[in-house]
């Protein structure tokens, strides 16, 4: 659905996206990260055809972005950064001229509006201004006008961006239901509690280029090393430990809990408890000690930092 | 495009207009000056023109009225128009500060069709309140005087109204695309106003002197600005400029090493710059050809207009007076004879030929070329006169008092007005993927380089010819 390679817009002589190079299929949820400057709007405004490429080339929905703009930007939603919405326009007044930019016509078109502003919360609250909106409100009427074409692929810069904690998880929940409805999505965000949620695949972006990208696990192995296990025993761990097999790291051994790492953890965290089971310990949890996104990010800008 | 994609065209541009003009009709700040526009000022114009008729009548000074009701009523229908300049930057520059251009730029609509909407809509309230105030202002002076102007008085009025308020919106886009904030754009504006300005004084002279002629071409000169003007404005209203401008500053070093590059090109030295010019001079090509037309058409519109001059009014100077002339070297108290002479000549020409400059940079290379052709007409209607007065033969008179130094002149005359067309041309037709600012300094830059590098010298020569040959020649073949 969303095919980049290695796309870069140079503006003058500085170059905003220097190496962009992505897939997003269908029914896959792709976020973005990056610090402020990484060129994360850059790149959504080529995907939606709103700039050319320097060089590269792109397709969205099958279509060339540096050729067939007009039909690139028929097939995708973008919620953009700001939301850009109209203050003295009443809501539905807004979304009725949207969605016949869109093409969208009488029946279909009010149902569409009645739909999504239902779905925000906000058909009660369609014959007000926008102006008399709130942050979360207006942020939510955005994505509805972004939605109302039901388009195949998604750009949205920031969408949780200036909603209450109750609105934002409206917003993500729609986005859940949005995938499962096999669209590609492609998602901007310095939230990086929001990314692991939502996204299936991670990519960092930094200085114009992606520079790690996978899944939140792939990524936490590739820059955190392998996943650390926390076993809890009946008992305080005495020393010396029993064999575990070789590629086993003890991490911690503290009390009752005991800390390992092994690249091999499918194979070796068995061969451990085992091991504890026969030295006499009572072993009553294995469970993966949880590593946030957030340790992944510092750590990949720390690198490119460095 | 077919029928089907044309009506699907402007189904998507009209729901621009639509949505324009509704969201200005909410805003209190346009509204009430709509209305006090239509209906108050013109209302206060007729007062006006009650008032002077009563004024002038007593000291029997008929003709000032008669000459205010057209005058008023221009400026009646130029008022509400002008607010299109102001609509125009806060519809352009505002939505692009607020950031509501965006949703529209990634919807499924071409840039021409955004552009086509919004002037549309710009132009609507403005223009329709503006025909309206014509319309109140006529019928009520009808009302209080009985005068009723002619259906060719009240067309051309509403035309000017109209190509003026065009030239000001398409103007204003371009403004807008070259700032980020309407603050930027209000500054900016001078630029329109300043021009608007001088010419609605000049309209209103000729409006007073009755010369209607003069306006006609007027309108057709602004119409053809307002043409060249809005294909500019399309030109730059485009997704890649608007949002790839995040930044307005005004940078000097910038502004004079990209103009000095294009200015110095690839050369090392002055021997190789010279091979760049000359480069130029020959991608002139047709434009030459356009330049050598437009001159003739110059000379023969002189013969044409030089028609109704009595020829009974030119007497030739006597053969004494005119080589007094020349033993004094000056004419009317000026040097124009010899060296000093060359030197006021050549900077007369070189005047001219700046002036005519500045002027171009404001109005796409029109001025730019009207002022150099002026003396070609000059020069039809002195050899039409000559010939009609028989003093001498024209073609006599040509290859005497022009030829000398016609020879370097003409040509170099010719290449100024290539050069000026070409940068007129391309002031309105501009690069894309490249920002105004950088296009335009190289488009004068290349323009400078033919005139510092060509015209200059040329028109050098052409004065010296002119102050030390060209009067000996006519002392001795035509005042024998």
């Amino acid at each position: 659905m969303i095919v980049a390679e290695h796309l870069g817009k140079r503006f003058d002589d500085f170059w905003a996206v220097s190496d962009f190079h992505l897939r997003v299929a269908a029914g896959e949820v792709v976020a973005v990260l990056g610090p402020n400057g990484a060129g994360k709007t850059t790149t959504v405004r080529m995907l939606a055809s709103l700039l050319r490429p320097t060089r590269g080339q792109a397709l969205v929905a099958g279509f060339d972005t540096a050729t067939q703009g007009l039909k690139v930007r028929r097939h995708v939603g973008v919620l953009t950064e700001q939301h850009g919405l109209y203050t003295r326009m009443p809501a539905y007044e807004y979304l009725e001229v949207f969605g016949k930019i869109y093409g969208l016509e009488g029946d279909l078109l009010a149902r569409r509006i009645a739909h999504w502003m239902d779905y925000f919360g906000l058909w009660d609250f369609r014959t007000w201004r926008i102006g008399t909106y709130s942050k979360g409100m207006r942020q939510k009427l955005a994505l509805a006008r972004a939605l109302l074409h039901e388009p195949p692929v998604l750009l949205l810069d920031e969408p949780t961006s200036a909603m209450d904690p109750e609105s934002a998880r409206l917003v993500r929940e729609a986005i859940r239901g949005l995938r499962s409805q096999d669209r590609a999505i492609l998602l901007c965000t310095h939230n990086l509690y929001e990314a692991e949620v939502l996204a299936d695949r991670i990519a960092i972006m930094q200085a114009g280029r992606v520079v790690a990208v996978g899944t939140p696990q792939a990524l936490k192995d590739r820059w955190l090393g392998p996943p650390v296990f926390a076993v809890m025993l009946d008992r305080p761990v005495a020393r010396p430990l029993p064999a575990f097999p070789p590629a086993v790291e003890v991490v911690r051994a503290e009390g009752r809990t005991l800390e390992i790492r092994s690249p091999h953890w499918e194979r070796d965290n068995a061969a451990v408890v085992a091991a504890l089971v026969a030295a006499g310990y009572g072993v009553l949890q294995v469970a993966e000690v949880p590593r946030s996104l957030e340790q992944v990010y510092l750590k990949v800008m720390a690198h490119e930092q460095a | 495009m077919n029928r089907h994609e044309w009506k699907r065209w402007w189904e998507g541009t009209l729901l621009i207009t639509r949505r324009e003009v509704r969201d200005q009709l909410r805003d209190w700040r346009i509204v009430l000056p709509i209305v006090g526009l239509t209906l108050f000022f013109p209302l206060l114009m007729n007062a006006t023109a009650k008032a002077m008729v009563n004024f002038v009548a007593r000291y029997g000074a008929d003709i000032v009225a008669e000459r205010l009701f057209p005058f008023l009523m221009m400026v009646v229908g130029f008022f509400p128009a002008s607010i299109s300049l102001v609509v125009a930057l806060e519809s352009f520059a505002g939505e692009r500060e607020r950031r509501t251009m965006e949703p529209l730029l990634v919807a499924p609509l071409t840039d021409a069709q955004l552009y086509v909407g919004k002037l549309l809509a710009v132009l609507f309230l403005p223009l329709t309140v503006s025909y309206v105030g014509v319309g109140v202002y006529v019928l009520g002076l009808h009302l209080v005087t009985g005068w009723w102007p002619s259906a060719i008085l009240l067309g051309m009025v509403f035309l000017l109204t109209t190509v003026q308020a065009v030239m000001m919106v398409s103007a204003a886009v371009v403004i807008s695309t070259q700032a980020t904030s309407v603050r930027a754009a209000n500054l900016l504006a001078s630029l329109v106003i300043v021009p608007v300005a001088l010419l609605l004084q000049g309209e209103s002279v000729m409006m007073f002197y009755q010369h209607y002629g003069v306006l006609w071409a007027t309108a057709a000169a602004v119409l053809l600005v307002a043409v060249l003007t809005s294909r500019m404005g399309l030109a730059h209203f485009n997704r890649e400029n608007l949002l790839g401008r995040e930044v307005d500053i005004l940078n000097i070093r910038w502004m004079w090493g990209v103009f000095w590059k294009a200015f110095r090109g690839e050369a090392a030295g002055v021997r190789a710059w010279y091979g760049e010019v000359w480069q130029d001079v020959k991608s002139l090509g047709w434009l030459m050809v356009v330049a050598f037309a437009l001159m003739g058409g110059a000379v023969a519109l002189g013969v044409w207009l030089a028609k109704d001059i009595p020829a009974q009014a030119l007497s030739a100077p006597s053969p004494m007076e005119f080589r007094a002339t020349l033993r004094s070297g000056t004419l009317g108290g000026l040097t124009v004879v010899g060296w000093r002479g060359s030197l006021f000549v050549w900077w007369h020409n070189i005047r001219a030929m700046l002036l005519a400059a500045v002027g171009a940079g404001f109005t796409f290379g029109v001025l730019g070329i009207l002022i150099p052709l002026l003396p070609y007409g000059l020069i039809g209607g002195a050899l039409a006169v000559f010939a009609r007065s028989g003093l001498f033969s024209p073609w006599t008179a040509f290859a005497v008092m022009v030829l000398p130094h016609g020879v370097v002149e003409i040509p170099a005359t010719a290449l100024f007005v290539a050069a000026t067309l070409r940068l007129g041309a391309s002031l309105a037709s501009p690069a894309p993927g490249e920002s105004l600012g950088a296009f335009w300094l190289r488009a004068w830059a290349r323009w400078w380089r033919i005139f510092l590098g060509v015209v200059v010298p040329l028109m050098a020569v052409a004065a010296v010819l002119e102050a030390n040959l060209t009067p000996l020649i006519v002392s001795r073949y035509l005042l024998h």
